[in-house]
């Protein structure tokens, strides 16, 4: 049992380091290792994961761990595995953070981050693109986008109310266009 | 004790924020706001950082977070220790939210509740992210608050990386790390901070 969870641990450290960005950077080198190489779990199931993963609240990257870690090896692999695939950040972020501040002062490196921050922006924005596409597919989601936007934007109401807002915004909506349909 | 606080906090993070790592960005601003542990400038360098170093972006994002409030408190122990805390805060909902989904894994996909939660949370959880970027946008093109310290070539480069990573087709496959590079290359060779 001990050795299972050990080499539960292992992978998903690999799997971690092996990533980079999001969670969908993650999804091909699960593929490899999880599926190909160890056989803990089929291609099928990991997509049913994955997709579960990116809907449950967390990191798509850890849920995806915790599942793959259960299923083979009940609660402890479920929570083995996940602090496998954190372990490489932890070690690596805590390397890198002590020295980022250490230099943060230094002329060059200010110029270098004014550059950096720029390039954030660009990429958050076409995140917000490429999520947008996937969750704005009607008027009703339109709707629940632009509030929750303006709302975020110009109040400073913690993100839970806006979350706990939406879905019961979501239920109360999918249940009326039900009902709508079954009436014509 | 800071060190409840950070568990706290990213415990509430990682059960609210739903779809992926840049997710939890909105709840990161909220904890700056709130706390001041860290400034808004130093949450777009971690998101810089996140994005280049291995790892999930939001777990890499709690572990820096944890890094720099804990080693505030007690030097480069305290930071590791509230790299870690942080980082257990942040995945601990997920594996009780993922360890009860997956005993009910059928009934759970099919529940029409659970389908209209996320059908309203996915256009929400986008918002958020925006109203994020918007954060984001005020500490890169204006580090000094006023509309008159707006240096033109940032926006000039804004339009430059947005066309790269859209338009080009060469170029935008890259992974961001390229960009963030690119980016950190062009801001020392024109001195974009002086």
């Amino acid at each position: 049992m001990l050795k299972n969870l050990i080499e539960l641990f292992l992978t998903f450290a690999k799997v971690g380091v092996m990533t980079f960005g999001g969670g969908y950077a993650m999804l091909p080198i699960l593929q490899r290792e999880v599926v190909e190489n160890k056989g803990w779990a089929t291609e099928e199931e990991l997509a049913d994961y994955f997709a579960i993963g990116q809907c449950t609240p967390g990191v798509i990257a850890v849920n995806t761990a915790t599942f793959i870690g259960r299923k083979k090896d009940g609660v402890a692999g479920g929570v083995v595995a996940t602090l496998g695939v954190v372990f490489p950040s932890i070690v690596i972020i805590s390397l890198l953070a002590g020295v980022i501040t250490q230099f943060s002062e230094l002329t060059w490196v200010k110029n270098a981050f004014a550059g950096i921050r720029v390039c954030v922006c660009v990429l958050i924005f076409n995140a917000v693109w490429k999520l947008g596409k996937k969750s704005v597919v009607d008027k009703p989601t339109a709707g629940i986008f632009l509030l929750v936007a303006a709302g975020a934007i110009l109040t400073g109401l913690s993100p839970v109310v806006f979350v706990l807002f939406a879905g019961v915004c979501g239920v109360v909506l999918r249940a009326l266009q039900k009902k709508g349909g079954a009436a014509e | 004790m800071i060190y409840l606080r950070l568990f706290w906090e990213f415990f509430k993070t990682g059960l609210f924020a739903v779809g992926g790592g840049m997710a939890t960005l909105p709840f990161l601003y909220d904890i700056s706001d709130r706390t001041l542990w860290f400034t808004h400038a130093q949450l777009a360098d971690m998101v810089a950082v996140s994005e280049s170093t291995p790892g999930p972006i939001g777990v890499n994002m709690a572990t820096y977070v944890g890094f720099l409030t804990g080693g505030r408190a007690g030097g480069a122990a305290g930071g590791v220790l509230g790299a870690v805390v942080a980082t257990v805060g942040l995945i601990t909902p997920s594996i009780i939210v993922i360890l009860i989904v997956s005993a009910f894994l059928q009934r759970f996909r099919d529940s029409k509740y659970v389908n209209g939660a996320f059908y309203g949370l996915r256009p929400a959880s986008t918002a958020m992210i925006l109203a994020a970027g918007v954060l984001v946008v005020k500490a890169a093109f204006l580090p000094a608050g006023t509309l008159s310290s707006l240096d033109w070539r940032l926006p000039v480069l804004a339009a430059a990386l947005l066309a790269l990573t859209n338009a080009v087709k060469r170029t935008k496959k890259l992974h961001p790390i390229v960009f963030i590079l690119g980016s950190a290359a062009v801001g020392i060779a024109l001195r974009l901070a002086e």
